[in-house]
């Protein structure tokens, strides 16, 4: 009775994939270039987010080159930026404030969201629910393919005569609106503005997917309560992405009219060569509420998915089950819930009230909840197991160290009183490049290392792995852990140089530390791009479940397969963290396993 | 990515179950919507955020909006409640549309998205005679001071109706908001109006028969009253509150 419905329902769908799968001889653009097969998207997410990163971290390395040895001639600035941004090896100071501005865009917006929720989401949602793929295939090739325009626009802005967008990734007006403020704000703005409007259709419709396959697609006996954390996280981030982008689409459309049609909405009361401008009357402050309202839930969208990720790596490399289930799926929302109400903190110094400031305050200490929830609850996992050191699961735990570290500067930053004297300096930058940045894209790290061969059917080297670690980790602290004292002693961020404040004299030996420690973490990189990219040509074939794990998409047979199992779909009979369950002789149960007379599901054994 | 391992339709999508009862078009579209619901409220918030700013100088729409087309005389508001009568209506066709869908009567949901589609084409023709009298303004004006470069001074300039910059009845950010908010809805009116001219074409041509249910109705009629719904709140908030 039950089938009969369910048949119905999928009616639609059954038919569109017997159809797809009539066809078997795809061309290769079908089958490689537009395809809606969920494994090929989401591998086109992932190589699209690591060249995205690699020119986001080079545009890094330039302006800390600029930053420890201000005024220096480097002969890679002429030869990169060409002769008008690094004239005989001299960093423009508007390079600069462009270079800063698409590192912060691409990093936030096209690798850790874009990248991250892509890669995972496509990948794993499917597999791991036990779908044959995605609700609507072409809708995720679209998002595909949006992300993709929308990273040549962004990338194209490189190229043309005024630079690029350079106000910032959070594009304040009226720095942003006026095209006579910098040469930033010209056509690089509007391709800035553009770009990032053919994202949030990306994002739209990879969100709508993600959120109605998971509710929608779950295979027989898959409660939302046995779904994988990885799943849970995927499907929050998607909903908080539903929710918080489409007041970034208003934010950004009132933006290019009041650049473009003449409107107000937000300008007021300037004067340019001493001439007022006609548009008056606007808030800027209006800007921020709008922006932020999107750009505080938008770190959770960045962090959530590697959370999801190293909640699994973790229970699977520790032998154990998770700690605390329930209280893992009700954190989650209880973060996503909070994100949404917080965006105020970064608002302080806009002569807020501070009443509706202490409001802000409170909320956003109350986000150190769930996520002390989620610390302890990954160290409680790890607690007495028995660990297996892959270089996923170095990177998991990685997160969970940086997440502290960047979690307790967070607790100092979300008080008012405290922001006041720290707010726009370093402390800020290093606080959020540890807890967002860094936890992230260890997170996304280990997601690589984890399932890889779910993704190229081979594994990478494991000791390149370790190193590609160390060496990241150790960068990482050095960049952003100094970082704090910068702030602490007032260094501005956003500024070009800071030699003209002989009260910061001292403290440039400590910028010299920090740039020398991101062009360690960037060597990491390399490292990791020779093993990725050698790995899914040249890799060691991997077994079927090479890390003994339970989840679904380790019983795919080790092939690329149209509608992922060859027969009928897995049965799930249990939650996906039975490991080291006593009566078992090997120490994992996958969820297809039945369960034994009188065994209980779920829960801590 | 060898094709070794062999697909088995037989056993294709038997064992998952849809616990909510409801085909994923649809649930996509209720998400698109609660999305789409979001940058209205943005857009909602702003404008009530920049009103508060000049709560005591904020044109009163009852003298800004009073003429009627055809006749001379001045009814405050009357026409714009003419247009959402009309958007209303077309929510109930739309409605008959879709009870005529579940009934597999091809006639009836002809019939019925035939007047939705009108309904929606009056709405869109009328906001734009409404716009058209916006611009246009009175014919005595008002006075706005303008910086003269030669002069280096501001001095006085006669304007009629509004524009992006500037507007007769009050602060520019009324015409602003007012052009912005009921252009963004009536895009969604449009874009509503193109893709249920392409069901229609698809219930001519028979596709849905042969496909046995018109589910699609019922996915665009939850984009149609979700539009008039949004309309509502734009109607309140500019014109009546």
């Amino acid at each position: 009775m039950e089938h009969t419905h369910a048949a119905t329902l999928h009616g639609h769908d059954a038919h569109d994939h017997d159809h797809a799968h009539h066809e078997h001889h795809q061309t290769f653009v079908q089958k490689y270039v537009f395809s809606q097969d969920h494994k090929v998207i989401s591998r086109q997410f992932l190589i699209t987010a690591v060249v995205m990163a690699v020119i986001a971290m080079m545009m890094s390395i330039l302006f800390r080159l600029q930053l420890a040895w201000p005024g220096e001639k480097f002969a890679i600035f002429e030869i990169l930026l060409g002769k008008k941004w690094g004239k005989d090896g001299i960093l423009d100071p508007n390079a600069y404030l462009a270079l800063v501005t698409i590192h912060g865009t691409i990093m936030v917006f096209f690798v850790l969201t874009g990248g991250l929720s892509g890669t995972f989401s496509n990948l794993l949602i499917p597999y791991q629910i036990g779908a044959r793929d995605m609700a609507s295939g072409f809708l995720n090739m679209l998002s595909y393919w949006f992300f993709f325009l929308s990273s040549v626009i962004m990338l194209s802005s490189l190229f043309i005569e005024d630079g690029p967008a350079s106000g910032g990734w959070t594009v304040y007006p009226p720095l942003s609106a006026l095209p006579e403020a910098i040469p930033g704000s010209k056509l690089g703005m509007t391709l800035w503005l553009t770009s990032m409007t053919l994202f949030v259709v990306s994002s739209l419709l990879g969100s709508l997917n993600y959120i109605v396959t998971v509710l929608n697609l779950r295979t027989k006996g898959m409660k939302m309560t046995r779904l994988p954390l990885t799943v849970w996280a995927f499907l929050i981030t998607a909903i908080l992405g539903v929710l918080s982008f489409p007041v970034l689409v208003s934010c950004v459309l009132l933006l290019i009219f009041d650049r473009s049609m003449g409107t107000s909405f937000y300008l007021s009361d300037i004067y340019i060569g001493g001439r007022p401008l006609e548009q008056v009357g606007g808030s800027p402050i209006l800007f921020e509420h709008l922006f932020w309202f999107l750009g505080h839930p938008e770190v959770y969208i960045v962090i959530l998915p590697a959370f999801g990720i190293t909640s699994e790596i973790i229970s699977t490399n520790a032998r154990k089950p998770i700690f605390g289930y329930r209280a893992m799926v009700g954190s989650l929302i209880a973060i996503a819930f909070l994100s949404c109400i917080v965006w105020g903190h970064h608002m302080f110094m806009t002569g807020m009230n501070p009443f509706l400031g202490s409001v802000f305050v409170f909320t956003t200490l109350l986000i150190a909840i769930p996520s002390a929830v989620k610390a302890f609850n990954y160290l409680t996992t790890l607690w007495r197991g028995n660990i297996q050191y892959t270089p996923a699961m170095v990177f998991s735990i990685g997160l969970v160290s940086s997440f502290v570290t960047g979690g307790v500067t967070g607790i100092i930053l979300a008080d008012s009183t405290l922001d006041i004297t720290i707010h726009d300096t370093y402390f800020v930058v290093g606080h959020f490049h540890i807890v967002m940045g860094v936890s992230a894209i260890f997170g996304m790290f280990a997601g690589v290392y984890h399932w890889f061969p779910k993704m190229f059917l081979r594994t990478m080297n494991k000791k390149l792995g370790y190193l590609h670690f160390w060496l990241t980790f150790i960068g990482a602290y050095g960049v952003f852990f100094p970082m704090h004292f910068l702030g602490l002693a007032g260094v501005p961020r956003r500024y070009y140089t800071n030699s003209n404040f002989p009260i910061f004299d001292n403290l440039v030996d400590m910028n010299v530390i920090i740039t020398c420690s991101a062009i360690l973490a960037a060597f990491a990189q390399m490292i990791f791009l020779i093993n990725f990219f050698y790995s899914i040509f040249r890799g060691e074939k991997a077994s079927q479940n090479p890390w003994r794990s339970n989840s679904l998409e380790w019983t795919t047979p080790m092939a690329h397969i149209h509608g992922n199992w060859p027969g009928a779909l897995p049965e799930v009979h249990r939650w996906p963290y039975d490991y080291s369950k006593p009566g078992y002789e090997e120490d994992f149960v996958p969820q297809t396993v039945p369960l034994a007379p009188g065994e209980e599901d779920g829960g801590e054994h | 990515m060898s094709h070794a391992v062999e697909f088995d339709e037989k056993t294709a999508w038997h064992g998952g179950k849809s616990p909510f009862r409801i085909s994923y078009g649809k649930m996509m579209m209720w998400f698109f919507l609660v999305s789409d619901a979001l940058t209205f409220t943005g857009l909602l918030c702003s404008y009530g955020f920049i009103r508060h700013k000049y709560s005591s100088v904020w044109p009163v729409a009852e003298n800004v909006f009073t003429h009627f087309p055809f006749i001379e005389a001045h009814i405050p508001l009357a026409y714009v409640g003419l247009m959402t009568f009309i958007l209303i209506m077309s929510s109930v066709t739309m409605v008959l549309a879709v009870e005529a869908g579940h009934r597999n009567d091809r006639k009836g949901v002809t019939l019925w998205m035939f007047f939705t589609i009108i309904g929606g084409l009056m709405f869109v023709g009328s906001q734009a005679w409404e716009w058209y009298h916006f611009i246009e303004g009175t014919e005595t004006g008002a006075m706005r001071q303008v910086w003269d470069v030669d002069k280096g001074a501001y001095v006085n300039q006669i304007i009629h109706g509004a524009n992006m910059t500037y507007n007769e009845y009050g602060v520019p950010q009324f015409a602003n908001f007012f052009f912005f908010i009921t252009g963004f809805h009536g895009f969604h009116v449009f874009s509503g109006v193109v893709i249920n001219i392409i069901i229609f074409i698809n219930v001519l041509i028979g596709t849905y028969e042969k496909r046995g249910h018109y589910e699609m109705i019922e996915k665009v009629g939850l984009y149609w009253h979700f539009v008039d719904l949004v309309w509502v709140f734009v109607f309140t908030f500019f014109y009546l509150l």
